[in-house]
């Protein structure tokens, strides 16, 4: 089976701040990691890898040249590939232009059987760039993957809702987007690591994925970021407590007359 | 761009070149390297590789996930890591440096050094599981195996499904190793194997032991011969587990050989050559004790960093006041200077030169840095240092064994004033 991944570097949102007079984020000095969705994606591939060692695994990113480290470390966990769209005239693409780069860098790779990607990027949290791309190289899709089964008769998901789940059958090739309920990435191996390090990112610009130039980048996007900022933290709720539901609304009562509220 | 302005770069890179011409001065002294080296110098380069940087965090991630939430439960219980060990061995750091073709992961020194320490930044005792593991079973069994014992034993110890423990120590023999009661009789076609050895880390945890024994005691070390000893051989037993003051998940226990039989194939090494072995290893071993407290030391140092960010006194938390960041900066200084040591030491036996007076100075500097800052830690976190919440306690207790055990400080001295006064 040949399976494709996409993955996106994000700063890791645990050591994050934001300049509170720009408004932007501070990327000196913060770490970027592999998007935590997107272990998930990358683990599902490498466990149909390792029932089916034949398997084909190519993670591919769009980014600066740096996001090589991140496609370095997936190579380590066990891809066998690794591809970079990175160009001037990629830069500042919204969900929209990123997807028409993705779709082209992946019918360039070409011949693949699933799509993995995480349900959406700590960074943004816009969950829009998978569902995209599938419709962008008009394959089905699904979406919240919270488990994986290849069976005789296709690939059987478990796709998660608010309220519940739903089980899906669909046919190669297709795209899913993965969840953290979904498996529990591994860690790089070491014998990995040193294989990884050897191995070239192939990096692809726009020429080469020959994508239209006019649907990729800053100018093509029809979104763009109007302000960001840190939303105020809420105040620590309070828990009423009482033995029973009258004592609590008792409680509840007293306290809201406290406030003048009523 | 002249070699100087590289030099004068970082202070890294400065320090690298000082040793870089010393080390060639001393190298062409010997006849040990030669031009290509010199011109080429890449050998001597002390930045990290990729490969380095990229072990450093999966170990990094690994400890901080799966290894600090346990490690005050094994210290309480004195309980084997059997699950993390496990998962260790799978990553591929139960078999660091040693070739992929043997089951190994096929690193340098400095990138298991690495490890350890990364590992011991959270818990001391996973950090002596490993060094032992891989620097005195492993490597003696690599290093003096014949092609049949390496074939038998490496490809399950090097992937972690086997463990690997040491005997050297006895109730009349540390130190000293010639005191060696422990003694193997040429039986034929076996050896018997009678004595004991004590304080012997991983006993009964571990599957293969290189044991040293007398196998003439009227040529003192020159007697001693080293055996691989199989856990379940008949008249091999672990009577006793040592209470231990720290590195309490690494279990430490008595061995008793009473007319134990092993195969005549397990004599590891020629015959008498068992001191060497045992030296040799032990060359090794204390590369790995000392990146164990230079982790410790890190690990503390890190802790007392958070603490005395959130710890107020007199209005203002505890890194305002100049005398405890002052005492935190000579602390620091202390834990970089030995890590240089440190990783000098390995880059020397990377290099393939003599190291053993290398590691005993990095031991000596790692280890009493490690309990000069765990002390410090304690000190620093006030009541909240003496009580179980806090890891610094544990780390404190941990420190110590660094500066006794694969060689006490005294002996580290022993070992660099031979080569001073040679």
């Amino acid at each position: 089976m040949n399976i494709i991944v996409c993955v996106k570097q994000v700063p890791d949102t645990t050591e994050i701040r934001i300049n509170p007079e720009t408004g932007t984020l501070i990327r000196d000095g913060v770490p970027s990691i592999l998007n935590p969705d997107d272990a998930n994606a990358l683990e599902e591939a490498l466990k149909i890898k390792d029932k089916d060692p034949e398997s084909k695994i190519t993670v591919i990113t769009m980014g600066p040249p740096q996001a090589k480290e991140m496609l370095q470390e997936c190579l380590a966990m066990g891809a066998d590939d690794g591809i970079l769209l990175s160009d001037r005239a990629l830069g500042g693409s919204d969900t929209w232009a990123t997807s028409n780069a993705m779709a082209a860098g992946i019918k360039k790779i070409g011949n693949y059987d699933i799509i993995f990607s995480g349900r959406q990027a700590i960074d943004g949290d816009t969950a829009q760039v998978g569902p995209q791309i599938a419709e962008k190289l008009d394959i089905p899709q699904v979406t919240y993957v919270a488990d994986y089964e290849n069976t005789k008769e296709g690939i059987v998901v478990k796709r998660a809702l608010e309220d519940g789940y739903e089980i899906l059958k669909l046919q190669t090739p297709c795209l899913l987007t993965a969840i953290k309920e979904l498996n529990e990435p591994r860690y790089m191996s070491i014998r990995g690591i040193l294989r990884a390090a050897k191995q070239e990112i192939k990096v692809w610009g726009a020429d080469d994925i020959g994508v239209d130039k006019t649907v990729v980048g800053l100018k093509a996007s029809p979104t763009n970021v109007f302000r960001s900022f840190t939303p105020k933290p809420k105040g620590a709720g309070v828990s009423i407590d009482g033995d029973t539901p009258r004592e609590k609304a008792e409680h509840l009562m007293h306290g809201l007359k406290e406030k003048h509220i009523i | 761009m002249t070699i100087c302005e590289i030099a004068s770069n970082t202070p890294v890179r400065a320090l690298v070149f000082q040793r870089f011409y010393f080390g060639i001065i001393i190298a062409l002294y010997k006849d040990e390297i030669n031009t290509n080296n010199f011109y080429g110098g890449q050998n001597m380069e002390f930045s990290y590789s990729r490969e380095q940087q990229m072990v450093k965090k999966m170990v990094k991630t690994f400890a901080e996930t799966e290894i600090e939430p346990i490690a005050a439960e094994i210290d309480e219980q004195a309980v084997f890591p059997f699950e993390t060990v496990a998962k260790l061995g799978e990553l591929g750091l139960m078999g660091m440096p040693f070739p992929q073709e043997l089951g190994g992961a096929g690193t340098d020194y400095l990138t298991y050094i690495m490890a350890i320490e990364e590992v011991s930044k959270v818990d001391g005792s996973h950090g002596v599981i490993i060094q032992t593991h891989n620097a005195l079973c492993c490597w003696p069994i690599f290093t003096y195996g014949t092609e049949e014992q390496k074939q038998k034993y490496l490809p399950d110890l090097l992937t972690g499904k086997k463990l690997g423990a040491f005997g050297l120590t006895e109730p009349n023999a540390g130190t000293d190793a010639a005191g060696t009661q422990t003694k193997a009789v040429d039986a034929g076609d076996h050896w018997i194997l009678n004595g004991s050895k004590i304080f012997i880390s991983g006993g009964g945890v571990a599957d293969v032991y290189v044991i040293m024994a007398m196998t003439d005691k009227s040529k003192g070390t020159k007697g001693i011969s080293a055996f691989i000893v199989e856990k379940g051989t008949p008249g091999f037993s672990f009577p006793k587990h040592e209470n231990k003051m720290g590195i309490r998940g690494s279990l430490a226990a008595e061995l008793v050989f009473e007319d134990c039989c092993i195969p005549k194939e397990n004599l590891l090494g020629p015959m008498g050559k068992g001191f060497k072995v045992a030296m040799t290893s032990l060359d090794v071993g204390r590369l790995g004790i000392a990146a164990q407290a230079l982790g410790i030391a890190q690990g503390a140092f890190d802790q007392t960093v958070k603490y005395m960010k959130q710890r107020k006194q007199f209005g203002r938390t505890l890194d305002k006041f100049q005398a405890l960041a002052f005492e935190m900066a000579a602390m620091k200084t202390r834990i970089d200077g030995a890590r240089y040591l440190l990783y000098d030491a390995c880059n020397t036996r990377d290099r393939g030169l003599p190291p053993a007076v290398a590691a005993a100075e990095a031991k000596l500097a790692c280890s009493e840095a490690a309990m000069y800052v765990t002390t410090k830690a304690v000190q620093f976190h006030g009541g909240y240092g003496y009580i179980k919440d806090y890891p610094v306690e544990r780390m404190m207790r941990d420190a110590k064994i660094t500066e006794i055990y694969e060689g006490t400080s005294e002996v580290m001295k022993m070992v660099m004033a031979g080569e001073i006064f040679k």
